[in-house]
């Protein structure tokens, strides 16, 4: 007997809801509970009182599981609202990675050149290591690093999606 | 300004204030506060029973039969890991509860404490939602938003886990304004009126439509269910329902096609298949209605009305989904059906096919003179009780089908079963839980020889309080149903579906303070239950019933509602490895 798996979609989910105790493992919770896909989480408290976060979970999925996890995403308690901002069109995606790469010589020189090529910064020197810092959408930051494995890389530190929709309107 | 009190009494009165008046429990020393205040008071009864697991489906049956909430109060620990099930099975079947666990002192949560238990993070995902209290002046506040969240929108489970010294620590209490305006859970229950528009519009143009109803009608109250039937009087359509929708349409109507899905009437699955139109209304869709997916009605528009978004296109991806309360959007449809003037379609044709599958007689059994058959039991039952409009409860398994097949029911809140979790040991707590509500009526518990041992316990709570539940065990020595499958599946190996060891059900019930009594042949059964009825108190009936009789019709898992077994006879002896993954 075999497993099948059908096509899955990437989709930015921007969830905001009520900063109250436990309410992370309410919603990581649900994706395993109901077997759906993290590829990447943020949170962070977004309101002068602490009392709202922003979730922003990027997952992927057959659109009909996409809609389902929507759903269920709206249906906690605590959940304010839910974006599908890959829906809904244009938006911006940001997201931050420290990349360490240890070398000499040839190695040294081309990281450089490459990290000005992604407007990297260096945050972190010695005679034979680098660490940069890289912001831009993950698939920047994807590319970057993959550049980065032929010329030393030996860690990474990535934070995960920050996203927003463009325009004057707060999705 | 209302001077302050203890959590404990605030959690009390605040039950008062929401018009409890029974709570199920079991003490412990993280509730002693909260027990110390039940005995201080005179509003809410306490029904102390004997194991807490027992107490969440008293509960359930006592929600199930009345509407309103149930109400539970368990220790923490142990306590709240008992009442785990009963939750899953709440949440599964959306039936309101509130459940009370008490924990150890803020101060050594974390700590490995005796008696600590994650209670919140165990049951996060087994319930609607839950709350861990921490500051007594919010307790007040959070107890009556727990019953608005366990009663509104689709109803749910509520834990409250409420640490001891938050029930010694004082705080002001004072009712908060009703309604309650929650800050982020705003169900929908107001359907959208264009929706309700195009809904009509399918309706009325449909020449082959079915109504196919599910637990949402009964949770939506009894008016929801006669908006179904007039309803269904306005378009003459056929009507059938899920497990848990069992009552809310008259079984003795000439348009009622019995259940559908796995163990539905040959008539309820061709009519679904065959269908041009499928009206949804507060069911889901799920397994073990739809069958195989890909061979599920395959020529039907399907509307699906349901308060909760999230099971709209879950399972079966629908023409026209409509988040409403399923009553007020049923009042809304009739409301425009009579404004614009429809006329129920012809359906001469569609009707004349309908009666062409109940000739199969879909439900028929083979009779014996020398042995009872389960079927003619249940039938039994209800032709001798109809008349006594009773509360009819179940366990899982065989007999559950056979009781939702051959009882009929007239009206709602009368059908108490575990459909989506399918829990062995609901039926005999939920009995307790119906009883408690309606001292005076009816409450029979139909059950199985093994599932009636999984909450055994609980006869001693009904004993406590002279609660005059009968419980008939359809007793063929088999966990029936797990024979079935294997005689079906697996060609007959029975691994560990034999009930050894099984006790002397009329002992046990004079143990415990019952009349027990023995049904064995087919022509004692009449008077069996006659004296079940007429014995007061609580009774139990070991009914011996034929050991290998099978559950028919029946669809396997996994297989088009085409592919009916109507008859043992049909059956194969070892199934694929795809139809044994599935459930
Ligand atoms: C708590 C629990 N454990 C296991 C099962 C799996 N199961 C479903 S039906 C069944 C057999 C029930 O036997 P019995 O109560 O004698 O009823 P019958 O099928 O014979 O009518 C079992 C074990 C279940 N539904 N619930």
């Amino acid at each position: 007997m075999h497993i099948t798996e059908q096509a899955a979609e990437r989709h930015t989910l921007s969830i905001v809801v009520d900063n109250e105790a436990g309410i992370l493992a309410r919603i990581a919770g649900m994706f395993t509970a109901r077997g759906y896909n993290i590829s990447s989480l943020t949170v962070a408290d977004i309101t002068e009182d602490h009392a709202v976060s922003r979730i922003t979970i990027v997952t992927y999925g057959p659109p009909a599981v996409i809609d389902q996890i929507i759903a269920q995403l709206d249906r906690l308690v605590p959940v304010h609202r839910v974006t599908d901002l890959t829906e809904l069109g244009p938006h911006i995606e940001r997201e931050l990675a420290l990349v360490k790469v240890v070398g000499t010589g040839d190695h040294r020189i081309e990281a450089l050149r490459l990290a000005e090529v992604y407007r990297a910064r260096v945050v972190d020197s010695t005679i034979s290591s680098f660490v940069f810092e890289v912001t831009g959408n993950p698939d920047k930051i994807d590319k970057f690093c993959e550049l980065m494995r032929e010329v030393g890389l030996v860690e990474v530190a990535r934070t995960g999606v920050a996203a927003m929709s463009r325009g004057r309107e707060a999705a | 300004m209302s001077s302050e009190k203890s959590g404990a009494d605030i959690l009390v009165e605040a039950l008062t204030d929401l018009g409890v008046e029974v709570v199920f429990g079991y003490p412990g020393g993280a509730v002693l506060p909260i027990y110390d205040a039940i005995f201080r008071q005179g509003k809410i009864r306490h029904i102390l029973v004997r194991q807490e697991g027992g107490a969440a489906h008293a509960a359930e049956g006592y929600a199930r039969s009345t509407g309103k909430p149930g109400v539970v109060l368990v220790t923490s620990g142990p306590g709240a890991t008992n009442v785990v099930t009963g939750l899953a099975d709440a949440l599964m079947d959306s039936i309101p509860i509130i459940v009370i666990t008490g924990q150890v002192p803020t101060q050594l949560i974390g700590t490995d404490a005796f008696q600590e238990a994650d209670t919140v993070g165990i049951t996060r995902h087994c319930t609607k939602h839950n709350y861990l209290v921490q500051d007594p002046a919010r307790l007040g506040a959070i107890v009556h938003e727990a019953f608005h969240i366990a009663t509104s929108g689709r109803p749910g489970p509520v834990v409250i886990d409420l640490p001891k010294d938050v029930q010694i620590a004082s705080a002001r209490y004072a009712k908060p304004a009703s309604p309650l305006r929650h800050k982020t859970y705003r169900p929908q229950t107001e359907a959208d009126p264009t929706l309700i528009e195009a809904a009509v519009a399918m309706l009325a143009a449909a020449e082959r439509p079915i109504l196919y109803t599910g637990g949402g009608i009964i949770n939506a109250g009894p008016a929801a269910s006669d908006g179904l039937r007039e309803l269904q009087a306005l378009t003459g359509a056929p009507v059938t329902s899920t497990l848990m929708g069992l009552g809310a349409f008259p079984a003795s109507h000439d348009d009622w096609l019995g259940m559908l899905g796995m163990h539905g009437t040959y008539e309820a699955n061709m009519a679904m298949n065959q269908a041009d139109l499928i009206l949804c209304l507060g069911a889901r869709f799920d397994d073990r209605v739809t069958g195989r997916l890909d061979a599920f009605s395959p020529d039907s528009q399907k509307i699906h009305i349901d308060i909760d978004r999230s099971s709209i296109n879950k399972n079966v991806r629908v023409d026209l989904g409509i988040v409403a309360d399923v009553g007020s959007a049923i009042d809304d449809m009739i409301a425009l059906w009579k404004a614009k003037g429809h006329k129920a379609a012809d359906t001469g044709e569609w009707q004349r096919r309908i009666t062409g599958w109940r000739a199969r007689k879909s439900l028929s059994f083979p009779a014996s003179d020398h042995e009872i058959m389960p079927q003619q039991a249940v039938k039994r039952l209800y032709e001798l009780t109809r008349h006594l409009d009773p509360v009819i409860t179940t366990e899982v398994g065989q007999h559950q089908m056979w009781a939702a097949q051959h009882f009929g029911f007239e009206a709602p809140n009368r059908w108490l079963t575990s459909g989506g979790l399918g829990t062995m040991g609901y039926g005999l707590p939920a009995s307790i839980g119906a009883q408690v509500a309606y001292p005076g009526r009816l409450v029979i518990g139909i059950s199985g020889d093994a599932s009636v041992m999984m909450n055994i316990q609980e006869m001693s709570t009904a004993t406590q309080y002279r609660l005059p539940i009968k419980i008939f065990i359809l007793n063929n020595q088999y966990m029936g149903m797990v024979r079935q499958w294997q005689e079906l599946i697996y060609a007959s190996r029975y691994s560990e579906s034999y009930s050894e060891a099984l006790p002397d059900f009329v002992k046990l019930a004079e143990a415990y303070g019952w009349t027990g009594m023995r049904i064995e042949q087919p022509g004692d059964l009449d008077d069996g239950i006659a004296a079940m009825l007429a014995a007061d108190g609580p009774v139990l009936v070991d009914c011996r019933v034929a050991q290998l009789a099978n559950c028919f019709p029946m669809i396997p898992s996994g297989a088009a509602h085409t592919d009916m077994i109507l008859h043992a006879e049909e059956v194969i002896g070892e199934a694929s490895d795809e139809a044994k993954a599935l459930v």
